[in-house]
Formats: structure tokens, sequence, C-alpha cells
């Protein structure tokens, strides 16, 4: 319990321009954190750096007090979902979940997958290449890994609530919550306003360098 | 290793499913290399001459044709995000799909290849000769290709982009591969060749995944 994300004076550059004042801020176990900014402020590109796909351009970034770069648990508490679902078009949504967990060292089940994508309500579709499901029921199959998971995860989020309904929206929200009891933490952005639920809220806000 | 397997399988398993477009490249090589007897003419001593040129050639080309989407599909639709992070190593990630780019376009033009040298007139020798220096090489053009394509993604209009990187790269495969039979046919041994294709091999299996993962930690 108690692991903490910290970050010192974070700054990230798209081509020549820095994207946001230098960033400082704690993830901590047990929290769900609003990432908010306007477009084009840097949300996705300080996502990708969290995730580790890209570099900060200066600041550094721990986990536990180690360097990202060598913090090896936290790879496997790891969950990154982007803009891109990441799911093979002539895949089924079984067979996309399947592969996208043993990538990470995990395999589930069939029942257990199946029982994933049932609580995303996308199960009657499970067999049907993805490019025949709409855009919302995609984002459902990519879902049910939140679904699956069952320790504490450090979830980093690129909009997970785009394309989904009311009710994908109460879910996903659901699954946060349960995140979070098991001591895991969720960093998300999102252009809908998320009701405060049992745990509060902590909004992190990316003020632009330019004066508007 | 398990991320490498997976995939690799994964890879494989796509491939099945749009059967047309995995056969493409030896559709290609061979209605390419069919051309040419229209082309120089019929003689039969000369296209037994310039077979095992015409062959290699047209296995590099119809290997680079399938390059282009090797990385390109799984890097617009997030995929390859989610293997990098998902601690199988970018080594990993090159490995899996240069050998699955080699089982999908590399292997069934080594297993063609004997219709074609039957249809130059190339005696079975010569074939058995053709056919283990494509086994050598064409594993080299996959390497070779993962670091092309690697490179150009995010890119626009890559094909050319990919050839004009790999095609140089490429040319000591086709001098040896192409020479070990025109050596054979002239009562030469053909082993020198064979070990240079094989220290081509190992030099680029060191080489070429390492080049792959860093091309892909920049680009992704």
């Amino acid at each position: 319990m108690g692991d903490v994300m910290r970050a010192q004076d974070l700054t990230v550059r798209r081509g020549a321009e820095v994207l946001f004042k230098p960033l400082n801020f704690e993830l901590r176990s047990g929290q769900l954190t609003w990432l908010r900014g306007s477009n084009g402020s840097g949300k996705t590109s300080l996502l990708r750096v969290v995730a580790g796909l890209t570099q900060a351009d200066s600041g550094n970034l721990t986990w536990n007090g180690e360097p990202m770069s060598a913090a090896s648990d936290y790879r496997a508490r790891l969950l990154y979902l982007g803009h891109a679902n990441g799911l093979k078009d002539d895949l089924s949504a079984m067979e996309s979940l399947q592969f996208l967990t043993t990538l990470r060292g995990v395999r589930h089940s069939s029942e257990r997958l199946q029982a994933a994508l049932q609580r995303t309500g996308v199960a009657h579709r499970r067999k049907l290449a993805t490019r025949m499901l709409s855009q919302g029921q995609r984002r459902r199959v990519v879902l049910a890994r939140l679904a699956l998971e069952t320790g504490p995860g450090f979830w980093v989020l690129d909009e997970p609530f785009d394309a989904l309904d009311d009710a994908g929206v109460a879910l996903v929200q659901e699954l946060f919550q349960e995140n979070v009891q098991r001591g895991g933490s969720v960093l998300f952005t999102s252009h809908i306003a998320i009701e405060a639920a049992a745990t509060p809220i902590q909004e992190l806000r990316l003020q632009g360098m330019k004066v508007r | 290793m398990n991320g490498l397997v997976a995939i690799l399988m994964r890879d494989l398993r796509l491939a099945s499913r749009r059967p047309t477009e995995a056969l493409m490249p030896v559709v290609f090589f061979v209605v390419a290399a069919s051309l040419f007897p229209f082309g120089v003419g019929p003689e039969p001593a000369m296209l037994k001459q310039i077979a095992p040129g015409i062959v290699w050639v047209c296995a590099l080309l119809s290997s680079m044709l399938s390059l282009g989407g090797m990385y390109a599909g799984d890097y617009s639709d997030g995929s390859l995000e989610q293997m990098l992070i998902s601690g199988t190593s970018a080594l990993e990630v090159a490995v899996a799909k240069c050998t699955a780019h080699w089982l999908m376009s590399g292997l069934p033009l080594l297993l063609v290849s004997p219709v074609l040298g039957l249809l130059f007139g190339m005696e079975t020798d010569a074939i058995g000769v053709l056919m283990l220096g494509l086994l050598l090489g064409t594993p080299v053009l996959s390497l070779l290709g993962g670091v092309g394509s690697a490179l150009t993604l995010g890119l626009r209009n890559t094909a050319i982009l990919i050839l004009l990187i790999v095609l140089p790269l490429c040319i000591p495969v086709l001098i040896f591969g192409a020479g070990a039979v025109s050596a054979y046919e002239v009562g030469l041994a053909p082993t020198g060749h064979f070990y240079l294709l094989g220290a081509l091999l190992l030099l680029s299996a060191l080489g070429a995944p390492l080049a792959t993962a860093s091309a892909l930690r920049i680009s992704v």
C-alpha cells in the first residue's frame, strides 16, 4: 500500500513549443485524479509521459522514489488507454482482449473474458470482428480490460468516457471506484463533468505557457 | 517471451483472416518472374543463365511490397503503444514482427521458387542451391525491412522511402544469393557464397532488431 508517483518541475515539449508551466504533482494510491486543461494544453502528451511512452523534456518523474525507468513493478501496475483503442479490425472482441491481457503477462480463461465483456455490455458481440462494432461498442470492449483487473492498478486513461452512453459512463465510474478501493489510482482526462461519488476527485489543471 | 509469442501468433491469425492480402507478395513474385521470358525472348540457354538473378530480384521486390504494413497498422490503431508499454520489450516486439513477416513473405517465396526454377529450365541441383540461398537470404530482407519500416512510422507515402532505405542494404544479399547459383552452374563450389550469406544473416540478426527497437521507441 501507499504507492506514490511524484512529478517535479515536469515540462513537456511538442516540437519547439513548451506545452505547460512546470508541473508538480503527486498521485497516491486510492486517488482519483482528473487532468484538466483546454484543447492543446498537453493533456495527452502528459499522459503519454506518465505511461512511459515518451520522455519528459525536463524535470523528473518518480515511482516510490525510484526513477520510472528503474521501477520494475510500475509496468505491471500500469494500464494505459489512449485515444486509439488498440483493437485490430479483423480480430473478435474476445481475441483482442485475450491478446491485450497476454501482452501484460496475464492469461485469463475465456469465461473470465466473457464475464468482463458481459459487464461492459458487449458480450453478445464477442465473436464479431471489431470492425463490425460501433465506436461506442469498441470502447466498451477496451473498457472490459478495466473490469478484468483484480489488483490495485495504476490507470492512465485518455478520454475513457468518449463515445460512451450514460450507462457506460456510470459503469466506468463504478470501475474507478473499485480500483480505488483496492488501493489503486486513476489518472484520467474527460470533457464531461464527473460527479463526485464516494471518493473525492482531485483536479490537476494544466496551464498554458502563453498569456491569453 | 510470452509477449513475443502472443504477437507472433496474433500476426499469423490476422494474416489468415485476410488470405488474399497475405498471398499478394507470392502472386507478385510468380507473375513478375514469369514476365521475363516474354520480355527477353524464349531462348532456353539465355533464360537458364539469367534465371537466378531474376528469381532473386523478384524475391527482393516482393518482400519489399509487404514492408509498408509491417508496423503501420499497429501504429495507427494503437496496438503498438500497447505492446511497448506492456512490459514486453521493444526488442521482443521487433523480433516477433520480423519472424511473422518472414513466415508470411519469405517462406512462401522459398516454397514456390522451385516452380520458377523449372519454368526457367534450371536443373534440380541448381534449384537446390537457389533454395538454400533463399533460405539464408530472405530472413535478412525481413530483418532489414523491419528497420526501414520502423524508421518511417508516422510519415506519409512511406513505400518509396522504405525502398530507398532498405534496397541498398539488400544488394549484398542479391549479389551472393544469385552468385551462388551462377557459380554452381559454371562448376565452382557455391559454399563461399553461402558462408557470406550466413554471415550477413548473423550480422543482421544481431543488429537489425536492436535498430528496429530503438526506431520504434522514437516513433511511438
